[in-house]
C-alpha cells in the first residue's frame, strides 16, 4: 500500500525554451535562468526533487544539467537535485562521478544521480560514439559507474575507455555513495538490469495508459526476489501541465505538448500527434492536464494503481511562458500535492 | 494451413505485446530473445504467462506464423534458412536511433522487407504490425465490429500468405488494409503519414489510396525517378 506519509512529489524540466508572452522566445541564457528561480520556488513549495534534463540540440537549453543544479543548490535548502536523466551511455562514468560529488558537497548530500540511456540520441556523434553500440556502451559505462560508487579504489577496463588501475576518484561523498536512479522506458530488459544493480527505478511513462506498467512493476519485486537484491518503492515520471482554467489547461498543453512531441517524431519519420491521441492521453494516458483538482485525481490513481512511492511531473514541454510555467508550479506544489494525499488517505480509510 | 501456433522472435516490446493479444486470441505462443531461455523467462512468465519462452531453433520449429519482432539491424544474425519454408511476418522498422545510419543498415534503394525477403530467400514474408506504436498495438486491439476498431495495413508478394496474415492479424484485434506487392510497404516506413499513427479501417485506406498525393508519396516518387 502506498505509504502517503513518504510519498515524494517531483519536478523535471527538460530545459524547454522559454517563451515571452508576444509567442517570441527567450534566449537559452534565459531559459537556463528561468529554471533556477523554478527550482528555488519548488524548494520553497517544499517538493521533493527537481530534476532537469541534458539535452544537446536547439530546441532545449540545458547540456549541461549538473551546473545548472549547482545553481539551485545554491539558493535552496531541503530540495533533491536530480539530472534527468544522466546519458550515461556518451558519458565519462568517471566525469559522472566527479560532477556528482561535487553537486553533492555543494548542496549538502541532495544531489541524485538518475542514468538513463536518453530518449535521444544526439549525443552519440557529438562524442564520437557509434549508434549501433547502443547496449553495449550502457552496460559497461553502468558497470564501471557502480564501482566508481563504492568510492574505493577501482581497477577496471573495458571496450570504451582507458583502463584503471587502483584508482581512487575524488571529492568523497559525506555519506559514502551517490543516490542513484536508473532510468527505464517500458523494455523488460531494462528493469532487470536495474534489479541486478541495486538501484532504485524510475520509469518514464510518455505514452498510453498507466495501467501497462502494473506487469512491469511486479516484474522488478519477483526479479528482486529471484536475484536477492533491494527493492525500493517505485518512481515514475510523465509530463503534464496545470492551470487554474481546466479549458485553458488543456489548450495550452495541447498546443504546446503536441509541438514538443511532433518535433522529435519528425527526426524519427513518426507521425505527428493527433488531437484524438492527444485527449486519450489527457484522459486515461499519460499526460496529467487540466485543473488542479482532474490532475490530482488522475495522480492519485496512478499513484494507488502502480503502488508508487515518487511521481514526478515533467513540465514546461514547449514553449511556455514564465507566468504559464510558474502558475502551474504554484498550483503544483499549494494545491495538487496537498489533493493527491487526501484522495490516497480516504481511499486507504475504505480498504 | 490454419494458424494455430504463432511463434516470435524477439522478446523486447512488441515482441511482448504481440505475445499478449496473440494468448488472448486463443492461439499457443512461443517467444525467444538473442539468447538463452534463462534470461527470458522470468519476464515471459510475469508479463505474458502462458507464453512459452524458448529459443530461436524451438520457436520456428513448433509455430504455424513466426513473427519477427526484433531491430531490423539484427535480423542477419539470425541464420536465412532457419525460416525456410516457413510464413514470415515482418513487424520490423529502420529506427536509426537504434539501428544506427541507414546506408549501413540498409541499401537505400528499396524498402526494408524486401531486403529482409531477399535475406530470407526460402521463407514467404508479409509485412505488417510494424507502423503502429507498441501501447496502441496493446491499448486498440479490439474485437470485430467494435466502432473504435483500429486498422493496420498487410502487404506482401504472396496473394495466399497475405490473406492468412490478414485472417490472422483480424483475429489479434485489428481490421486490416490489404495489398499484394511487398515494396508497398515503404507506405507504413517511418517518414510515412502512416508511421506511429493509429487510425481507423477508412483512414487508413484513403491515405493509402491517396499515398501518391501525400508529402512523403511525393518524395518517394522522386527517389525513384
Ligand atoms: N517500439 C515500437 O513501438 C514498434 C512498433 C512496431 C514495430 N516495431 C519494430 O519491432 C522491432 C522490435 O522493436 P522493439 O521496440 O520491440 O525493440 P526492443 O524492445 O529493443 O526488443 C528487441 C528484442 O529483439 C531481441 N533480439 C535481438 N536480436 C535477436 C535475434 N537474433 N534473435 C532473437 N531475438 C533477438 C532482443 O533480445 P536481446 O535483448 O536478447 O538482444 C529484444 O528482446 C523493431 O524492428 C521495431 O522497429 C517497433
Amino acid at each position: 500500500m502506498v505509504d502517503i506519509e513518504h510519498l515524494e512529489f517531483g519536478l523535471e524540466t527538460f530545459g524547454d525554451i522559454v517563451a515571452n508572452e508576444d509567442g517570441s522566445l527567450k534566449t537559452a541564457a534565459e531559459s537556463i535562468r528561468q529554471i533556477v528561480r523554478e527550482g528555488q520556488m519548488a524548494d520553497e513549495l517544499g517538493l521533493s526533487v527537481m530534476g532537469v534534463g541534458e539535452h544537446h540540440r536547439p530546441d532545449y537549453s540545458v547540456s549541461s544539467p549538473e551546473t545548472v543544479l549547482a545553481a539551485i543548490a545554491s539558493v535552496t535548502k531541503n530540495i533533491k537535485l536530480a539530472t534527468a536523466v544522466t546519458v550515461l551511455s556518451s558519458d565519462d562514468p568517471v566525469r559522472v562521478y566527479e560532477r556528482f560529488a561535487t553537486l553533492d558537497a555543494l548542496s549538502n548530500g541532495r544531489a541524485q544521480v538518475m542514468l538513463g540511456r536518453g530518449s535521444f540520441t544526439e549525443s552519440f556523434p557529438l562524442f564520437g560514439y557509434d549508434l549501433t553500440d547502443y547496449d553495449d556502451l550502457f552496460n559497461e559505462k553502468l558497470a564501471l559507474y557502480d564501482q566508481l560508487r563504492t568510492e574505493k579504489p577501482v581497477t577496471w577496463s573495458g571496450k570504451f575507455r582507458a583502463a584503471l588501475q587502483d584508482q581512487e576518484v575524488y571529492p568523497k561523498t559525506e555519506k559514502g555513495a551517490l543516490e542513484t536512479y536508473i532510468g527505464i522506458g517500458g523494455s523488460p530488459e531494462s528493469i532487470i538490469r536495474a534489479v541486478k544493480f541495486g538501484y532504485k527505478v524510475i520509469i518514464a511513462i510518455i505514452g498510453g495508459q498507466a495501467d501497462r506498467f502494473k506487469p512491469y512493476i511486479d516484474l522488478y519485486h519477483a526479479a528482486a526476489e529471484q536475484l536477492g537484491k533491494p527493492e525500493f518503492p517505485i518512481a515514475v515520471h510523465s509530463h503534464g501541465f496545470i492551470a487554474d482554467d481546466e479549458d485553458e489547461a488543456i489548450e495550452v498543453a495541447f498546443k504546446n505538448i503536441k509541438a514538443n512531441f511532433d518535433r522529435i517524431g519528425l527526426t524519427r519519420g513518426w507521425a505527428p500527434m493527433s488531437r484524438e491521441q492527444f485527449d486519450g492521453e489527457t484522459k486515461v494516458g499519460s499526460f496529467y492536464v487540466g485543473n488542479p483538482e482532474t490532475v490530482a485525481q488522475r495522480m492519485a490513481r496512478t499513484i494507488d494503481l502502480l503502488d508508487l512511492g515518487r511521481f514526478d511531473i515533467v513540465y514546461g514541454a514547449g514553449n511556455q511562458t514564465a507566468a504559464q510555467r510558474e502558475r502551474m508550479i504554484e498550483l503544483y506544489g499549494t494545491k495538487v500535492v496537498p489533493r493527491v494525499k487526501e484522495i490516497l488517505a480516504e481511499k486507504a480509510a475504505t480498504k | 494451413m490454419a494458424i494455430r501456433r504463432v511463434g516470435i522472435l524477439g522478446a523486447g516490446k512488441v515482441g511482448i505485446v504481440l505475445a499478449g493479444l496473440a494468448l488472448a486470441a486463443g492461439y499457443e505462443v512461443r517467444i525467444s530473445g538473442s539468447d538463452s531461455v534463462e534470461k527470458i523467462a522470468l519476464t515471459i512468465k510475469t508479463l505474458v504467462p502462458g507464453a512459452i519462452a524458448s529459443e530461436n531453433t524451438e520457436v520456428v520449429a513448433n509455430s504455424d506464423v513466426v513473427i519477427l519482432a526484433i531491430p531490423l539491424s539484427r535480423y542477419k544474425n539470425i541464420d536465412p534458412t532457419l525460416l525456410q519454408g516457413k510464413l514470415v511476418i515482418d513487424a520490423m522498422n529502420y529506427w536509426w536511433e537504434t539501428d544506427g545510419i541507414r546506408e549501413e543498415v540498409l541499401d537505400p534503394t528499396t524498402t526494408s522487407s524486401e531486403q529482409v525477403q531477399a535475406y530470407f530467400k526460402g521463407a514467404t514474408i508479409v509485412k505488417t504490425f510494424n507502423h503502429m506504436g507498441y501501447h496502441n498495438l496493446q491499448e486498440e486491439a479490439r474485437p470485430k465490429g467494435d466502432a473504435k476498431r483500429k486498422a493496420l495495413f498487410v502487404t506482401g508478394d504472396d496473394h495466399d500468405a497475405v490473406d492468412q496474415v490478414a485472417a490472422f492479424v483480424d483475429s489479434m484485434g485489428f481490421d486490416t488494409v490489404v495489398h499484394y506487392q511487398m515494396a508497398d510497404g515503404i507506405m507504413t516506413e517511418p517518414g510515412s503519414p502512416l508511421f506511429g499513427a493509429s487510425l481507423r479501417h477508412d483512414e487508413l485506406k484513403h491515405t493509402i489510396d491517396h499515398f501518391d498525393q501525400t508529402d512523403f508519396g511525393k518524395q518517394i516518387a522522386d527517389r525513384m525517378h
